[in-house]
Order: structure tokens, then C-alpha cells, then sequence
């Protein structure tokens, strides 16, 4: 039951998005990220969400994971647009009643909100969805690597990352296995108040975490056999490439930046 | 090469330093002896005999308290030539899950590669090689917990030869595989000792795949007790059941007429031998 978790929600593919440098792919959601907060108006978001629905379009990533992706955060979207359409007090009063007023302004930040939360998780997850997991890790550890010069642990915090990506599964498997086995044992793992629940699994965890210390033993001995020392003198063997694809994707990019300034600017 | 794999009055302990008075577990008491190059040993011993610690002594995992070992000529005492000796001196472990570090195959064969600083290139070409050679090509794009573990296994041994190791030590590395896996592993192994000149040192307790190998080693106690080609080895059957350890048993059976006063030679390790042997008896009889 627990195998069917996919993490990364990674869809592999062949398109253009998918094709991009995966350096360059973060950074641009981190541009991507900067043009929604720096857009003051409908105008500038408009523009935003054109580029990402574009950017979906191309990617050939079915329309309804953009709709998933956003199914964790509905209620932050409906904490948010509450809060701001209660406490923006200013503007022009559309509805009153004892002590609530709704306004104009407020109904229209919230929209501004909404819109912008929503765009940037679909962004974020475009991100995912097109890159697999292990590329990420490499491509954030080759981004990282200037921090190496005030001695952060880059590779380290890398490698941190993919073993964990690795272990998923067999972690979840495990974890399968010891429920089953404690179940077989009369652990009742299923009914009773959230309390007794949760004591439940402490008979789960306790295995789970002592095999997982043996794991982590084994594996370390594994990799000093494989002769691991560090992020030292270490080579790849897919080494990352940036293409034409790469830039003509950033001139988009900018150009659609440029846009958002230009309508700040005119206030549009 | 001189030295090739020599362990000379080894004496190595476990410290356990939780407790108090710390518990001192000596598992290696003096042990001595020596693997040559392009040889096929298989080394037997009940739990806690002291074959897994000694394995680890030669690729410099463990460094004895005493003695010295020696692995493709270099003393494992010499700090400079660990990652040579590492690196000529493979190792494989019991559990694939845990010895596999990356999400997809290919990868998780690179990593030694990756990690000795070769180009990308040639990492290319040993990864592919190397895959090939356990029969694992066709599945380097897969992610490792998908595989069968037998399949798994293969690919931590293809992880090991792209190394291009003089030596491969494996530590029951069929122990948690199924009949199918087992067999996929040895075949693997001994297409490497005899067709690729690889030194293979396996450790086992299975007495089938003992008996494959040119020469086994009986360790009890940390002590090597018994050194000889299989048939002989296996021919002391009285000596090794007192040491907790079994025969093949084609070995047991033949031993069973011997005792029962029929002239069979003990020292038969494979069925077809056996099964000739029955024959000629029943064609005397």
C-alpha cells in the first residue's frame, strides 16, 4: 500500500522544458519566483501566468497535475484570502455586518494573493515534474559549489540528498514489512483515538530505526570500499551541457520580465 | 606479484568501549595466510569465526593490532596506498540493498569511477563494460529497487569490476538471494576468475559454491585450521562438523558408505563425480 508513493513526482519526458540544463531550469524559477513578487498589478501577474501556462504547454505534462500540484496548498489559499478579505478595513465597504467588513480592497488583494500563490506553485512544480530527482541534486550541488569557498559542505549536503532519494523505497518497504509483521503479532494498528494511534507506532518505529542505523553502517563501509572520500578530486559521469535551448529559453524569459517592469513602471 | 593477498600473525580485536571495564573480542589470533594471483578461494568458518573480519583486513578496512597484511604489494599499514589498495581490492557485501548508493544503475556503477577521478569518458565505456559483463546492460536505466536480488547483487559487483580490481572479496553474497539469484551470482564470479583473470575470495556457507572454488580455507577461531583443495578439505568430514560446518552432501553420502564398508573414495564433491562412483559400485556389486 505505502509503494505507491512517488516522491519528486518526476514525468519523464522528451520535450523542451525537459531538455533544458537542469541549472539553468532552477534558476529560472527563481526568476520565475521574483517576477511574481515584483509585479504590482492584475497586468503584471496576467503576464506571469502566460509564461507559466506556456511553459506547461510545451512540457506536454498532463493539465491536471498542474491542478494536483495545487491540492496540498488549498488551504493556505483559503487561509490567506480569509485573513486578508477580514483584516484590510480600507477602501470602499461592499458588505457589513456586526463586526465584519468586507471591502473592496480586500477582495481584491486576496484575488492578488490567490493568484499569485497559485502561479508560483505551479512554476515550482514545473520544476519537478520535469527534472528527475538525482539531476536536481546535481544540478543544485554544481550550483552551490562557490559556496565551497567559505567551506560549506556542498557535496556533502549533495550526497546527503541522493542517498536519501535512495533509500525511499527501501525505507517504505521496510516499513511495509514491520507493520505486516507486527500486525501478525496482534499490534492493532487501526483503530482507537489519535493517541492511542499514534502510541501504535512506536513498535513500528523503533525496527525502523534500528535497521535503518545498520543500513547507514553497511552502506558507509560500501562506499569506502568503492574507494569514497569526499567531494575531492571526484568526477561525473554525465557531465551537465548548456545549449542553444538554454539561452533561447532565457531570452523568453527576460523579455517576459522586461514586460512586468515596464507595466510597473506605467502602472498599468 | 610478491604479496599479492598475505596475512602474517594477524591479530586483530573488537573494542567495545560502551561498557565498563571495555569488553575486548579478539577475533583474529595470529592468523596467517596467503592468496595468489588469478586464484579462486573459498573461505568456510561458522558465525563469528573471524572470516568476514579478515576480509576486511585486506582492503584496509580493518588494520591489524598485531602483524601486518599485505594486499597487491602494498602493507594495508601504509596510509598513501589505501584508495590503491581499495581500488585493486574489491569488496562485496551481503545485502545489495545496502551497498547501492545511486537511484539509477548506471549511476550506482560510476560511483567508484566518480569517486577515483577518472574522465567521463572512460567512466562511460567501464560502466558499459562492466554491465555487460554481468549481464545487467539492458536494465542501466532502471532504479536499483526494482530489481530482483539476484539482479541486484550483479549490479554491486558491476560496481566493484568497473574498479578493474586484481582481487574481489565477497562476503556471502548470495546469503539473502533465492535459488535463481544464487546461481546468477556464481555464474557471474567464476566467468570473472577464469575469463578475466580476476582473484576471487569468496566467503560462504554454502558448501556447493565452496566446492567450485581451486582451494578452501577453513577458518575457527581465528585460526586457519584447514587449507587444501575441496576434495580434500571436504573429505574430513568428521573434522568439520566439529567445527559447526557441513560437507556438500554428495560428500556426506559417499562418507555414509565409506563408514557402512563400502569402497567409495570420500574426496568427490560434485554429483556427476557421485553419481559415477554409484555406478561402479553397483557394477562390482
Amino acid at each position: 500500500m505505502l509503494k505507491d508513493i512517488t516522491i519528486g513526482q518526476f514525468f519523464p519526458g522528451n520535450s523542451f522544458v525537459h531538455k533544458l540544463d537542469p541549472r539553468f531550469k532552477i534558476v529560472f524559477t527563481i526568476i520565475f519566483i521574483v517576477m511574481l513578487f515584483v509585479a504590482d498589478s492584475f497586468a503584471g501577474l496576467g503576464i506571469g501566468i502566460v509564461f507559466v501556462l506556456m511553459a506547461f504547454l510545451i512540457s506536454k505534462i498532463p493539465f491536471a497535475m498542474m491542478l494536483k500540484s495545487l491540492k496540498p496548498i488549498l488551504s493556505i489559499i483559503i487561509f490567506t484570502s480569509v485573513l486578508n478579505i477580514l483584516f484590510i478595513r480600507t477602501g470602499d465597504v461592499v458588505f457589513k455586518w456586526a463586526f465584519l467588513t468586507i471591502t473592496k480592497q480586500g477582495l481584491t488583494t486576496a484575488a492578488f494573493m490567490v493568484i499569485r500563490i497559485v502561479a508560483l506553485i505551479i512554476g515550482t512544480s514545473l520544476l519537478t515534474y520535469t527534472t528527475s530527482p538525482i539531476v536536481l541534486t546535481d544540478a543544485i550541488e554544481r550550483l552551490l559549489s562557490p559556496l565551497k569557498k567559505i567551506k560549506v559542505p556542498v557535496h556533502a549536503l549533495a550526497m546527503m540528498m541522493t542517498i536519501a532519494l535512495r533509500f525511499i523505497p527501501t525505507l517504505v518497504e521496510e516499513t511495509d514489512k514491520i507493520m505486516s509483521a507486527q500486525k501478525a503479532r496482534g499490534a492493532d494498528l487501526e483503530s482507537g483515538n489519535i493517541i492511542q494511534r499514534a502510541k501504535a507506532l512506536v513498535p513500528i518505529l523503533v525496527p525502523l530505526f534500528v535497521s535503518s542505523f545498520r543500513r547507514a553502517e553497511e552502506l558507509a563501509l560500501a562506499m569506502e570500499c568503492r574507494c569514497y572520500h569526499g567531494g575531492d578530486g571526484r568526477t561525473r559521469m554525465k557531465q551537465l551541457k548548456c545549449g542553444y535551448r538554454d539561452f533561447v529559453a532565457l531570452f523568453v524569459l527576460a523579455g517576459f520580465m522586461a514586460v512586468v517592469i515596464v507595466f510597473n513602471v506605467y502602472g498599468i | 606479484m610478491q604479496n599479492f593477498l598475505k596475512a602474517e600473525r594477524v591479530r586483530f580485536s573488537y573494542v567495545n568501549n560502551m561498557e565498563n571495564p571495555p569488553v575486548v573480542n579478539e577475533v583474529l589470533k595470529g592468523i596467517d595466510i596467503e592468496i595468489k594471483k588469478g586464484e579462486f578461494v573459498a573461505v568456510l568458518g561458522h558465525n563469528g569465526s573471524g572470516k568476514s573480519t579478515l576480509a576486511k583486513c585486506f582492503n584496509a578496512i580493518n588494520l591489524p593490532d598485531e602483524g601486518d597484511v599485505y594486499a597487491v604489494g602494498f602493507n594495508t599499514k601504509d596510509e598513501d596506498k589505501i584508495l590503491d589498495i581499495r581500488q585493486n581490492v574489491g569488496m562485496v557485501f551481503q545485502n545489495p540493498d545496502n551497498q547501492l548508493v545511486a537511484t539509477i544503475v548506471e549511476e550506482d556503477v560510476a560511483f567508484a569511477l566518480e569517486n577515483m577521478g577518472v574522465e567521463p569518458k572512460e567512466i562511460r565505456r567501464r560502466v558499459d563494460e562492466a554491465l555487460k559483463t554481468v549481464g545487467m546492460y539492458e536494465y542501466r536505466e532502471h532504479a536499483p529497487h526494482k530489481l530482483s536480488g539476484g539482479q541486484k547483487q550483479r549490479v554491486a559487483i558491476a560496481g566493484i569490476i568497473a574498479m578493474e580490481p586484481e582481487c574481489i572479496l565477497l562476503d556471502e553474497p548470495t546469503a539473502m538471494l533465492d535459488p535463481k539469484g544464487r546461481r546468477e551470482v556464481l555464474k557471474t564470479i567464476r566467468k570473472l576468475n577464469r575469463e578475466n583473470g580476476v582473484t576471487i575470495v569468496l566467503i560462504t556457507h554454502y558448501m556447493e559454491e565452496a566446492a567450485l572454488a581451486d582451494r578452501v580455507v577453513v577458518v575457527d577461531k581465528g585460526q586457519v585450521i584447514i587449507d587444501d583443495v575441496p576434495e580434500k578439505v571436504f573429505s574430513q568430514v568428521e573434522k568439520m562438523k566439529s567445527v559447526g560446518l557441513d560437507v556438500p552432501q554428495v560428500t556426506e553420502l559417499c562418507w555414509e558408505l565409506k563408514k557402512a564398508g563400502f569402497d567409495v573414495s570420500t574426496e568427490i564433491i560434485s554429483e556427476d563425480e557421485c553419481v559415477e562412483a554409484l555406478y561402479k559400485l553397483f557394477d562390482k556389486g
